[in-house]
């Protein structure tokens, strides 16, 4: 019998089971909980192992679900949507873990890991979707799963700031949702196809596609978090460290990114899509985000609202690379994907962690972190530098290819912009290695007393040694057969037809 | 045609409650049980065999006692009649499952007076919802919009309340008002052409001045039925003065009774004869029903009458037909969209004022910004809450982006984007107001509650409705091929059985 | 005028009598008494339709269908404002008024 068709919903069941389980059960039953979240998060990276295999050997994993008439939900497996399914499981795995030890102790953590699960699956199915319908209905359960997580702490500021969230990916949603209906009634099928296929559309559709291409990209420009659009992430940093690492690395924003590289790639290719003329604006709008999101983040004492605008920018660079639309480009923005979520979501834990250890969340208070905490501020450290485009960590790898896709396309000025990026990051992070480092500790770093053992517990400290080491050799083994670099490689091998 | 075996669920789906209703006035207490429980899976039994006797045979025109019109009354059964018929069963047994519990834990007195008389009552408007919705006569359809009525009227009062009263009397005389002019129409049409029957009268209809007076008196009436903007007034009060699963009924049931008449008439019998603006003013009504409802909703201050005004700016979204099917080439997706939504809007509904019920008992009290973190007491209730939430918005996958989905597909596809445009901005103010719910409903508040004991008698039946408005999209398939059969189109010819 | 005319026109006269009171006038018992009114000349529209004179193609020269129709329309009229009248007396009862409350003061108590 065969079983393939079953494995991508076997993937997204993975998470969603658990999910809803963990809803019914009662809140102090945290071992069954966490079994149930550990449970699922292993089953789903087994699943996406032999996925990968079997990928490699000839398997087609092809499921259809009956929807709308007309309409069925496609859920396909394809070198794209297994870049972003790998990382969405590996960083589920790790950050459960985390998420378990940092949510010790609080309140609704039933309600949390329910809808926690329920994310991921959603974000399983936004990189299977086989059409943008499919996309369409996973990126909206996106965001319905992904706001009771943003308002979980129930506070004032909390309720704020989701309201903001909704606002923003709600009007985006309604753009997506128009642009959509607008290409199903051009074409009548929705199905994403390497080289995209709109280009055999008759030339009076131009004008309207290039109109549909700014409603698509703007709707998921929200969650992209492509400037103006941006609003909702900042605020967003009231949530739990867990969700700010989920939401900035693996889920939201680079659920958005990859709805851009799909539709450009996918649903129109990247060709076509140089051919209309609407990869320059996307360029620029790219360009924009990456050096004011680095602006902005100079600016901010808190350190969570750094990162978040350091994700804004960085971000981005997924989007650049697209929008150069050379292969070099391309391979660099996707591979991106990868490297930045993997930096990125060490950061993360690393502000979680020294929250939750010296009761800091401000950079002027993080004198000295380096002597109380130095595993966490070591993974720290990787992931600026990483940032910051330091070789040989895998965010030098990414931007090594996207000025050579520049050079490539002809747009030097992207240089510029590259450049400009890393000079600003070093801006912002140098000066909390520095302070961590090299500075004697003042303040609540001065008051907390060393730890018997290790600096914090292992389901804290683990996770962002694991992504560091991952983000070290991502880019030190970026050469061989199974980087994330060979990854990107093979994928755009297959979209530019070479 | 006429096709006993079938004919006799049909009867039976009339008859069964009727007698019933009867029944529980008589005696009450001893068959309580039985009206709670085995009614309902045996009223759903019959729409099954319904609905297997429908896809066999095809469209069926049931005489009842043999007699033949103009003297005998029809029933015409057809796709869209019995997924009315299928929606009223599930949402009629989630009520009957939910209204023991309800009314034992009512704080107001006499109870059981209530439930002596919420039986009887119920069944009446389950009998008069069902033949309604079989009727092919256009008086038949008088008489079972007036039992409706009365029968809604005397249940809202059984609130206890005066401001249930009030709604109850406004309720009452406008729908006896909009009776009278649905019946003067029928007289007018019956002046015109000598006969009721609706099958008869599609094919006959000239477009003349009388015809446009009965035409624009029988929609005007349904229109006062279905609250439609200008004529929404009524409905907030009523349906959030009522017990819950009284309001349940109404806005799930029964205004969507008036609107499927509205329906019927517009696609069996006027469409060729209608002056094209007509099907836009329709639609003009709508969008304002869209909008000014969510806005009310904005600005409600209690949970039902909030519930209340979402269900007025819901049922403009299905007035977006008339426009929209004005186009022949997307007639038919604009047609099924609205029942695919006017389906889910029905379960969804249901499950919102039965869960609001639900909340407003642990709470005591319906005011909203009493109501801060009560998620935490009960949480079943207020996930049915976000199910059907989350299909009143339109967003995936739910019925109500089914909907709406095919309603923006109608509208874009044939450049009336302006319908679209409304569609879309319903859909955020939808949410606008919802997430204000949801929002208070989980934020931390002062005053931590204690998480109340699962009332599963209470909280499973709005839960059940709510995963039923969200599975209803993957049937929709299903759902829309049992909706053509015996549809009215293709356009042209009304009556005309699609291909 | 033929008596069809008459009763037709009377038939109408009456319903827009029974309307305009109905929209016009804030006392509940009025309100109730108008829309007897409207259902009154309903019925005298449906009557006039049965006269022989409009059934030319029947054979029995009265159309019996009209007949029906009124009949079936007196009883749902009687038990309508049976309930409406239940229903206005429980209100004065509660509330002393005789208006809803949109429609201004009501006269408390007066038969007006």
């Amino acid at each position: 019998m065969n079983f393939d068709p079953l494995v991508p919903l076997l993937l997204i069941a993975s998470s969603l089971v658990p999910g809803l389980i963990i809803f019914t059960l009662p809140e102090d039953l945290r071992g069954l909980r966490t079994a149930l979240n550990l449970l699922g998060a292993s089953v789903k990276l087994l699943l996406v192992a032999v996925m990968l295999w079997g990928v490699n050997h000839g398997h087609t994993y092809e499921t259809e679900i009956s929807f709308l008439p007309g309409l069925d939900l496609t859920l396909r497996a394809a070198p794209l949507p297994m870049l972003f399914v790998t990382l969405s499981a590996v960083l589920w795995l790790v950050t459960t873990i985390y998420a378990v030890g940092y949510l010790e102790g609080s309140p609704n953590r039933g309600r949390f890991f329910g809808f926690f699960s329920l994310c991921v699956s959603s974000t399983v199915g936004i990189a299977m979707a086989g059409d943008l319908l499919t996309f369409l209905v996973f990126y909206e359960m996106l965001t319905l799963t992904t706001y009771p997580l943003v308002v979980h702490r129930g506070t004032r500021q909390a309720l704020q700031a989701g309201r903001t969230y909704l606002a923003y990916t709600l009007g985006g949603s309604v753009l997506l949702l128009l642009g959509i209906a607008w290409l199903y009634t051009l074409t009548g099928d929705l199905c994403f196809k390497e080289a995209g296929r709109l280009a055999d559309l008759p030339a009076e559709y131009t004008p309207t596609l290039r109109l549909i291409f700014a409603m698509l990209i703007l709707g998921l420009g929200v969650k992209a978090a492509l400037v103006p659009l941006h609003g909702w992430l900042p605020q967003a940093m009231v949530a739990p460290a867990p969700v700010s690492a989920l939401l900035h690395a693996v889920a939201v924003v680079k659920a958005g990114a990859f709805g851009i590289v799909r539709v450009v790639s996918d649903i129109y290719g990247i060709e076509f899509a140089d051919r209309l003329g609407v990869l320059m604006p996307l360029a620029v709008a790219a360009s924009v985000t990456i050096v004011y999101g680095s602006i902005r983040a100079l600016a901010q004492d808190d350190l969570k609202r750094r990162l978040a605008f350091s994700t804004v920018s960085q971000v981005s660079y997924i989007a650049l690379g697209i929008a150069l639309g050379t292969p070099l480009a391309t391979i660099g923005g996707l591979v991106h994907l990868v490297h930045q979520g993997l930096m990125k979501i060490t950061l993360f834990f690393c502000a979680g962690n020294l929250a939750e250890r010296l009761r800091i969340c401000r950079i002027s208070e993080m004198d000295g972190t380096g002597r109380k905490m130095p595993w966490t501020m070591g993974t720290f450290t990787v992931g600026a530098l990483g940032m910051i485009g330091v070789p040989p960590i895998a965010g030098f790898v990414s931007k090594w290819y996207l000025a050579t896709g520049a050079l490539e396309a002809g747009q030097a000025w992207v240089i510029g912009v590259l450049a400009a990026s890393s000079l600003l990051n070093a801006a912002y992070f140098l000066p909390i290695l520095y302070r961590a480092w090299f500075r004697p500790p003042t303040g609540r770093v001065a008051q907390c007393e060393p730890a018997a053992g290790v600096e914090i517990a292992w389901s804290l400290l683990l996770p962002p040694l694991t992504t560091a080491v991952l983000a070290l050799g991502a880019g030190l083994l970026a050469a061989s057969g199974f980087s994330p670099l060979a990854w990107a490689k093979v994928i755009t091998v297959r979209e530019f037809g070479l | 045609m006429n096709t006993p075996f079938a004919g006799l669920w049909a009867v039976l789906l009339v008859g069964l409650p009727l007698l019933l209703a009867v029944g529980a006035y008589v005696a009450g207490r001893r068959i309580r049980p039985i009206l709670v429980w085995i009614v309902p899976l045996v009223m759903a039994g019959m729409v099954t065999g319904l609905i297997h006797g429908l896809i066999d045979q095809g469209p069926l025109h049931y005489e009842i006692g043999g007699w033949t019109p103009p003297l005998g009354i029809t029933w015409h059964i057809d796709g869209l009649a019995t997924a009315m018929l299928a929606v009223t069963v599930l949402v009629m047994g989630a009520v009957c499952a939910y209204a023991p519990s309800y009314f034992a834990g009512s704080i107001k007195t006499a109870s059981a007076e209530k439930t002596k008389l919420f039986w009887p009552l119920t069944y009446l408007l389950w009998a008069a919802l069902n033949a309604l919705f079989l009727s092919a006569d256009v008086f038949n359809l008088y008489v079972t919009l007036e039992l409706l009525t009365l029968g809604s009227v005397v249940l809202i009062v059984l609130a206890g309340t005066t401001d249930s009263v009030a709604a109850a009397l406004r309720y009452l005389v406008l729908g006896l008002m909009a009776s009278l002019f649905y019946l003067m129409g029928v007289a007018l049409l019956y002046a015109s052409y000598g006969t009721l029957d609706m099958a008869t009268l599609g094919g006959q209809l000239q477009q003349d001045p009388l015809t446009w007076t009965a035409a624009s008196l029988m929609i005007v009436g349904l229109l006062i039925k279905t609250a439609l903007f200008p004529m929404h007034f009524w409905l907030p009060p009523a349906h959030a003065g009522a017990p819950a699963p009284v309001s349940a009924l109404l806005s799930a049931l029964v205004v969507k009774a008036s609107f499927y008449l509205v329906l019927r008439l517009w696609f069996d019998l006027f469409r060729p004869v209608a002056p094209a603006p007509a099907a836009q003013f329709l639609g003009a009504l709508g969008a304002c029903a869209v909008l000014w409802g969510a806005i009310q909703a904005l600005r409600a201050d209690r949970l039902k009458t909030l519930i209340a005004y979402s269900t007025v700016a819901q049922l403009g979204y299905l007035f977006l037909l008339f426009p929209l099917s004005s186009a022949p080439a997307v007639a038919k997706t604009a047609w099924l969209g609205v029942i695919l939504f006017a389906l889910s809007h029905a379960l969804a509904k249901a499950a919102m004022f039965l869960a609001a019920g639900r909340i407003q008992q642990l709470a005591h009290e319906d005011r909203l910004d009493r109501l801060t973190g009560i998620g935490q007491c009960a949480p079943l209730a207020l996930s049915a809450t976000a199910l059907a939430g989350v299909s009143l918005i339109g967003l995936p996958p739910t019925g109500g982006f089914a909907g709406k989905w095919m309603l923006l597909v109608a509208g874009v596809e044939s450049g009336q984007w302006w319908w679209a445009l409304v569609v879309v901005m319903g859909g955020l103010l939808t949410a606008g107001y919802l997430f204000r719910f949801w929002a208070i409903a989980i934020a931390a508040s002062e005053h931590p509650s204690q998480r109340a004991p699962v009332n599963w008698r209470m909280e499973l039946p709005p839960f059940m409705l709510g995963v039923a408005a969200v599975l209803i999209v993957f049937l929709a398939t299903h759902v829309a091929q049992l909706l053509e059969i015996g549809a009215a189109f293709p356009i042209g010819g009304s009556g005309e059985v699609a291909p | 005028m033929t008596l069809f005319t008459l009763y037709a026109i009377g038939g109408v006269g009456l319903f827009a009598m029974g309307l305009f009171s109905f929209v016009a006038v804030a006392h509940l018992l009025r309100k109730i008494l108008a829309l007897n009114v409207m259902g009154a000349g309903v019925f005298m529209v449906l009557i006039a339709i049965a006269h022989p004179e409009r059934a030319a193609t029947q054979a029995t020269g009265v159309d019996p269908v009209p007949h029906a129709l009124v009949l079936t329309g007196i009883v749902v009229a009687v038990s309508a404002t049976a309930l409406a009248l239940a229903l206005t007396c429980r209100y004065h009862a509660e509330t002393g008024r005789a208006t809803l409350p949109e429609d201004g003061p009501g006269n408390e108590g007066s038969g007006r």
